[in-house]
């Protein structure tokens, strides 16, 4: 009589497709190498050529794991807004972070020519577009935290970070009408977003906090589950609603923050990895969802990658394109598959 | 406990009710002295906007109180934490719950969250409590269901039994039959009857449907403009203060049949 799932075959399913995307994605890139000499990189056996081993561990690995870690950000943070904020259009981009990093981001290459007589172009340096972005986001977090104090009204709270996106696009497009061709071209490079950027040494700073992240999250299942049924319920049953609220948001904060950092913004994925997770495992336990989100963000967003560069070719399309042209179509197909059983 | 003395669960002490605005306080209500009884169904009734959710609002800390005191057992509501205050005193709303993928099944399993760890993993006794939740109310064929793919009638018997699984000894509720036909009005009626025969919970409800209130309620709370007065059907027939629950043009009250009767 106990209605109760179990999911561990989803999950060996889950854990098997991450795998093999992760394979295929290291294993295609603008260089070919074949199948068997990047299992010899791998076990870390001797390969026909030094270069190849070069180009998988210090390029293709790295981004790969940046767009593990980028696909599960994204959708675990996706997924806390849609509950939090009860709304299913919520995101990581709707609280006005993402848009804050790109004001910082802007504020550094574009205003860099207003900028520039004092510090030099120079100063665009990877590690000073993460520190513009995050310094951008994190002013935006700091005026939703002082909104979030003066208001009780969730949806406000919602509001109001749509009101600070729209904000920053419009300072970002003065910044532009003034900006030079050159500066602009550089910005817009940022925005189109990179999962292939990082060093071992960035990935490893960028992977600390994210998963650390997640974790901290996991205290916030219960809660989550309880506001499952309303503000209202979940404090009738005990929850207390400021910490879950304080704690989702800023940590949701701090891992777009970091994550459009590092690798530029990234749309769709916090919007829609939710949905297609909850399509899929048709449930709405958080206990089930986190873990199962963060899978599937990582799949989707090595997939992503993997077409974003075009195998044996020396294009790479921005990332960014790529996460919404493919994967707006599956949200569009699923939501009429479902509407078709339902009927 | 239960000798001779009456076992009060929940009083309030010279309670003011209303709300706190920019331009000043609006009271609604002033030195309410209530008490409400263990084991007994109790009914609020009193014309729209007269205050009663802000009533209940303010006894279930949803709305904060303008002054006076409210006691649940021998502690001040303030003083009672969330989590502890989650097991002496649950609620069913009016509110729309937010579309969920919950199942009748789990939507009642949440009442237990008081009780569940950290992760919210269910014991043995958790489920044997649901289990208990949904016979009374009788929806255990409603189980596996999407609590979307239920009535308006199915909905509240399931978020009763997600009050009762969180197994307090008070239960509020508000409206819980707006929405519902006659015959689910009734039902639920005799279910909240049922369950106070069968659990001894503490049941208390604001409500429009005087009639059925009449009948079935243990002790009536009325509010009207001037007064709050409380008692049981025949007390408050005595006192006279059931004609004045409505405007006296449309409504009258005729106490031989104990009904409320359309004034021709």
């Amino acid at each position: 009589m106990i209605p109760q799932k179990t999911y561990t075959q989803a999950a060996i399913l889950l854990g098997a497709l991450l795998i093999l995307v992760w394979f295929i994605n290291i294993n295609l890139g603008s260089i070919h190498i074949p199948t068997k000499e990047l299992i010899h990189i791998l076990t870390n056996t001797p390969v026909e050529r030094e270069s190849w081993r070069y180009i998988v561990l210090n390029f293709r690995i790295p981004k790969s794991l940046t767009a593990i870690l980028v696909g599960s950000g994204l959708g675990v943070s996706g997924l806390l807004m849609q509950t939090l904020f009860r709304n299913p259009l919520a995101g990581p981009f709707v609280l006005g972070i993402s848009s804050g990093a790109s004001l910082g981001v802007a504020t550094l290459i574009l205003g860099s020519s207003f900028l520039g007589a004092i510090f030099g172009i120079a100063i665009i340096s990877s590690w000073s577009v993460t520190i513009a972005s995050s310094l951008g986001s994190f002013l935006v977090l700091s005026i939703v935290l002082i909104a979030i104090k003066k208001i009780r009204n969730t949806m406000s709270i919602l509001i109001i970070g749509l009101m600070f996106g729209s904000i920053s696009a419009a300072i970002i497009n003065v910044l532009s009408y003034f900006s030079s061709a050159e500066l602009l071209q550089q910005f817009i490079f940022w925005s189109f977003g990179s999962l292939g950027n990082l060093s071992w040494q960035e990935l490893s700073v960028f992977a600390t906090i994210l998963l650390g992240s997640i974790a901290l999250l996991l205290t916030s299942i219960k809660p989550l589950n309880g506001l499952l049924l309303g503000e209202n319920y979940a404090i009738s049953m005990g929850i207390n609603l400021k910490k879950t609220r304080y704690l989702v948001l800023i940590i949701t904060s701090l891992m777009t923050g970091v994550i459009t950092a590092f690798s530029g913004p990234i749309a769709f994925i916090g919007l829609a990895v939710p949905h297609l997770t909850k399509l899929i495992f048709d449930t709405s336990d958080h206990r089930i969802l986190i873990p199962a989100v963060a899978f599937c963000g990582a799949i989707l967003m090595l997939i992503c990658d993997t077409i974003a560069q075009v195998p044996n070719s020396e294009y790479t399309l921005p990332i960014n394109a790529i996460t919404s042209l493919f994967g707006a179509p599956i949200v569009i197909w699923l939501l009429i598959r479902k509407q078709k059983t339902m009927a | 406990m239960e000798n001779n003395s009456k076992h009060i669960v929940l009083k309030t002490e010279n309670l003011s009710i209303g709300y706190c605005e920019k331009k000043g306080t609006t009271f609604i209500a002033k030195d309410l002295n209530i008490n409400l009884e263990k084991g007994k169904l109790v009914c609020l009734l009193g014309k729209n906007g007269i205050g009663k959710s802000t009533l209940l609002r303010t006894l279930t800390k949803t709305q904060p109180k303008l002054g006076g005191e409210i006691w649940i057992e021998n502690k001040k509501l303030y003083d009672i934490k969330p989590p502890t205050l989650a097991k002496k005193m649950s609620l069913v709303l009016t509110e729309k719950i937010p579309e969920s993928q919950l199942t009748v099944f789990e939507l009642i399993a949440l009442g237990r969250q008081p009780y569940t760890n950290w992760l919210g993993k269910l014991s043995d006794n958790d489920y044997e409590k649901i289990e208990y939740a949904m016979e009374l109310v009788q929806i255990k064929y409603l189980s596996f269901k999407k609590n979307y793919e239920l009535s308006d009638g199915q909905l509240q018997k399931v978020m009763i039994a997600r009050a009762l699984a969180q197994d307090t000894d008070i239960i509020i509720l508000d409206e819980p039959t707006a929405h519902l036909d006659l015959h689910h009005k009734i039902e639920v009626f005799k279910i909240l009857q049922g369950l106070i025969q069968k659990t001894n919970k503490t049941i208390l409800l604001s409500t429009h449907e005087v009639n059925l209130a009449l009948q079935l309620a243990d002790e009536l709370w009325l509010m009207t403009p001037d007064k709050f007065v409380t008692g049981t059907t025949d007390t408050l027939i005595q006192s006279k203060d059931l004609e004045n629950l409505f405007p006296a043009n449309q409504i009258s009250f005729n106490p031989e049949l104990k009904q409320f009767i359309l004034k021709k």
